[in-house]
């Protein structure tokens, strides 16, 4: 099967520094703005995506310098697939308390994992934990209304 | 009087209305300088009145929200108000998502905002 070569990749390894992260971030919004994307679509990547990396420097690498990042973003024209994948240990991704529970709702951490399941399309993490592989598909453009 | 750098405060008939500089509320200084100062509304200058107009923010991270959590605790502490208003649809959808729709009194305007305060 043929897999069409994707309007934009961007694969690479950063270090543990959200100033990096944030970099790689905006080129992918730079990306996807090229691509035509826009509004809606484009603050649920960016949510999904600060939410993905910021975890994978502070949570996965512990921001240890000796560890780093793997990004890898596909930009095409109805999809885009973001992959992060980091060198810490990993956490159980299937049992992360909810959030949205009434004794936590003042929590000030762990809504990560919720809001790249609910603005994504698709979200898949490894076994592991260490890696989160996120897809969203464009939305149709509003009818004309005239 | 205090300076800041990443929010404008008003007086509004006792309510301190607040307004964000930045667009983006994303990189963590920002975020951690924005935190600062909003605590320093409520704990330095005793202003628990609080209504956040957030008409120029296009985004935030949830790193920000964390500190609106902060502060939501420190208000109540206080024994005062914090309030939101202008949230963009999108912001407010994040709002909804994670039910933090529930833990803060969300306004569509600020004129509705500022009546909704007991003074």
């Amino acid at each position: 099967m043929n897999v069409p070569t994707p309007m934009w990749k961007c694969d690479k390894v950063i270090p543990s520094e959200l100033d990096a992260g944030h970099a790689s971030i905006e080129e992918l919004m730079s990306a996807l703005e090229a691509a035509g994307w826009e509004g809606r679509d484009v603050f649920h990547i960016q949510m999904a995506i600060e939410e993905a990396v910021v975890n994978a420097i502070e949570h996965g690498n512990k921001k240890n310098p000796a560890k780093e990042v793997h990004v890898v973003f596909l930009v095409n024209h109805d999809s885009a697939e973001m992959t992060v994948t980091d060198q810490g240990d990993g956490f159980d991704h299937e049992n992360v308390a909810d959030p949205t529970e009434e004794d936590r709702l003042d929590q000030p951490r762990g809504r990560g994992v919720l809001l790249i399941r609910e603005l994504m399309s698709q979200a898949q993490y490894n076994s592991k934990g260490n890696s989160v592989w996120m897809r969203k598909v464009r939305s149709k453009d509003e009818p004309d209304a005239s | 009087m205090a300076t800041y750098r990443r929010i404008n405060v008003m007086d509004n008939g006792g309510v301190h209305v607040v307004h964000f500089v930045d667009k983006k509320i994303v990189d963590s200084g920002t975020i951690e300088s924005l935190g600062d100062e909003l605590t320093g509304l409520v704990l330095n200058e005793k202003k628990n009145m609080l209504l956040l107009n957030f008409d120029s923010v296009e985004f935030m991270s949830s790193a920000a929200l964390n500190k609106l959590i902060s502060l939501n605790k420190k208000v109540k502490d206080a024994a005062g108000q914090l309030k939101l208003c202008c949230l963009r649809p999108e912001i407010g959808e994040v709002f909804k998502i994670t039910r933090l729709d529930r833990v803060f009194d969300i306004r569509k305007d600020e004129a509705t905002g500022l009546a909704a305060f007991k003074l």
